[in-house]
């Protein structure tokens, strides 16, 4: 039996306390544990981008961040972008340009370029790309997903 | 994964401790984007996981005009590609750094774990290696300091003894006339392994190069110093031919393995080809120029 721990973080806004294995990674326990289902497994090894959470202000994926480490912290699911309802402009922009398909991998493109904007307000092409190496996508081609983060930069020009 | 138990001691002597009391399979866990996936698929035996995240010297990035820069063993690269200090004085970490995974690794993948990790394709070694990088080592004997060029010994592995712990990582103060350049060749423009990497510091005094560090990487069983490659530059003008020789010596140390990223013959040729490319970008920054790609 692994070992289990009372942990404590802000998810989203919201103050949330969760019991853990030590061994859970975070994906895991925002998935299974908090039922924050919208962060996605896809590799579970660091590849793919589709668990992407922001954690203190940075893009990490949750399948290599063990759950226990995130004692104090703040995270930022997909969840917790559209605000009462809203859509945040991205959200929107991904819809109007079409860039999903299956959409496993939407989640992750969405909060890794949600951290890309906050500090980037508006990124050339060529940042946006290497920005999103690390989410992958087998369905768009990329191409929709890049111009609907642009599309999202003009919009809050 | 198998059960583990998570500790986040606060002083370095706890973790010493920790890894001491518990025996080789309690790991140290840095940024966690080598060791977690190891641990997950067994290639790892992980009992314990010690977090050195909260321990004050393993994090955070000093500098002083005379005594050079600092770096915690586990800060996370972004903030090293961020820090205004580095990309002025060090870009060739910048190179390194910015280059490792993307941008959700670099959140929390360290120079650290990327040297303890000790792969032949590490791409932030042969820059630690040029830059004059020391290790410093905590351990329950005490502590020691080693060149970076000798930490690796074999792939996965490195000179930590048991319960050992890399603190941080200090290069000298930059000279006046003096440049570094990391160069990596993978078949896309970014996330994958390094087919070869390398990277070239340089000194010059009026049109002499004075001195010459050249480390090429996953072209041996370990990060590679290539002392000959840099030898070929000093004490003279930096010339075609003198690259040549360099870029040659590089070709000749590099005792590659075929495998499914390259063959042992493309990669002997990028050992060169990257060798000769890393010394004019060097020479570029000595003089103060921009880079032109
Ligand atoms: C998607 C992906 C892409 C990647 N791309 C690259 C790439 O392009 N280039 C590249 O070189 N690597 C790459 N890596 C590998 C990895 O990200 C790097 O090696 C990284 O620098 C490891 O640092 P870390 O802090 O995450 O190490 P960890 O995983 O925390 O630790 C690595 C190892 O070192 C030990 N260790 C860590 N810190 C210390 C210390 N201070 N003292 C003693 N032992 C210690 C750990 O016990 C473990 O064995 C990639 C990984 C992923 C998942
Ligand atoms: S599931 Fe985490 S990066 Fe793929
Ligand atoms: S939409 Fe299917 S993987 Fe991206």
């Amino acid at each position: 039996m692994s070992n289990r721990i009372i942990i404590n973080t802000v998810i989203n806004g919201e103050p949330t306390e969760f019991l853990a294995d030590e061994r859970d990674s975070l994906l895991e326990a925002l998935r299974e544990r908090i039922g924050l289902t919208g962060v996605k497994e896809g590799c579970n090894n660091g590849n793919c981008g589709a668990c992407a959470v922001i954690m203190d202000g940075r893009l990490v994926n949750s399948c290599l961040v063990l759950a226990a480490e995130t004692e104090g912290a703040n995270i930022t699911t997909v969840e917790g972008l559209a605000k009462g309802g809203e859509l945040t402009p991205l959200q929107q922009t991904f819809l109007e340009d079409a860039a999903l398909q299956c959409g496993i991998c939407t989640p992750g493109f969405l909060v890794a370029a949600t951290a890309l904007l906050e500090q980037n307000p508006h990124p050339s092409e060529h940042e946006i790309r290497y920005w999103l190496a690390g989410n992958l996508c087998r369905c768009t081609g990329y191409d929709k997903i890049i111009r609907a983060v642009q599309h999202a930069a003009e919009r809050s020009a | 994964m198998q059960d583990v138990t998570y500790r986040r001691p606060a002083t370095l002597q706890e973790a010493v401790q920790l890894l001491k009391d518990n025996g080789p399979t309690a790991r140290v866990l840095a940024g966690g984007t080598d060791i977690i996936v190891m641990a997950r698929e067994r290639r790892r035996d992980t009992s314990m996981f010690v977090d050195i995240k909260a321990i004050p010297e393993l994090t955070g990035i000093r500098f002083d005009a005379s005594e050079g820069l600092t770096l915690g063993a586990a800060t996370p690269l972004y903030q090293i590609y961020r820090n205004e200090t580095i990309q002025r004085l060090y870009p060739c970490l910048v190179d390194s750094a910015s280059l490792i995974g993307g941008t959700a690794v670099q959140g929390r993948a360290s120079f650290g774990g990327n040297l303890c990790n000790a792969g032949p394709a590490a791409d932030s070694i042969p820059s630690l290696i040029v830059l004059e990088g020391k290790a410093r080592i905590v351990g329950p004997n005490g502590e020691r300091t080693v060149a970076v060029e000798d930490f690796c010994t074999a792939p996965g592995r490195n000179v930590l003894e048991a319960g050992e712990i890399l603190v941080s990582l200090s290069f000298p103060a930059p000279q006046p006339n003096s440049g570094a350049r990391f160069l990596r060749f993978i078949p896309r423009n970014e996330m994958d392994i390094a087919v070869v990497n390398a990277a070239t510091s340089l000194r010059f005094e009026g049109n002499n190069v004075v001195a010459a560090r050249i480390a090429i990487g996953a072209v041996a069983p370990r990060p590679l110093f290539v002392p000959a490659a840099g030898a070929a530059l000093v004490g003279k003008p930096l010339t075609d031919e003198s690259i040549a020789a360099a870029a040659s010596a590089s070709r000749d140390a590099a005792t590659p393995i075929d495998d499914m990223r390259g063959s042992v013959r493309q990669r002997k040729h990028l050992s060169y080809v990257l060798t000769e490319r890393t010394i004019r970008d060097a020479a570029h920054r000595a003089r103060g120029e921009a880079l032109e790609h």
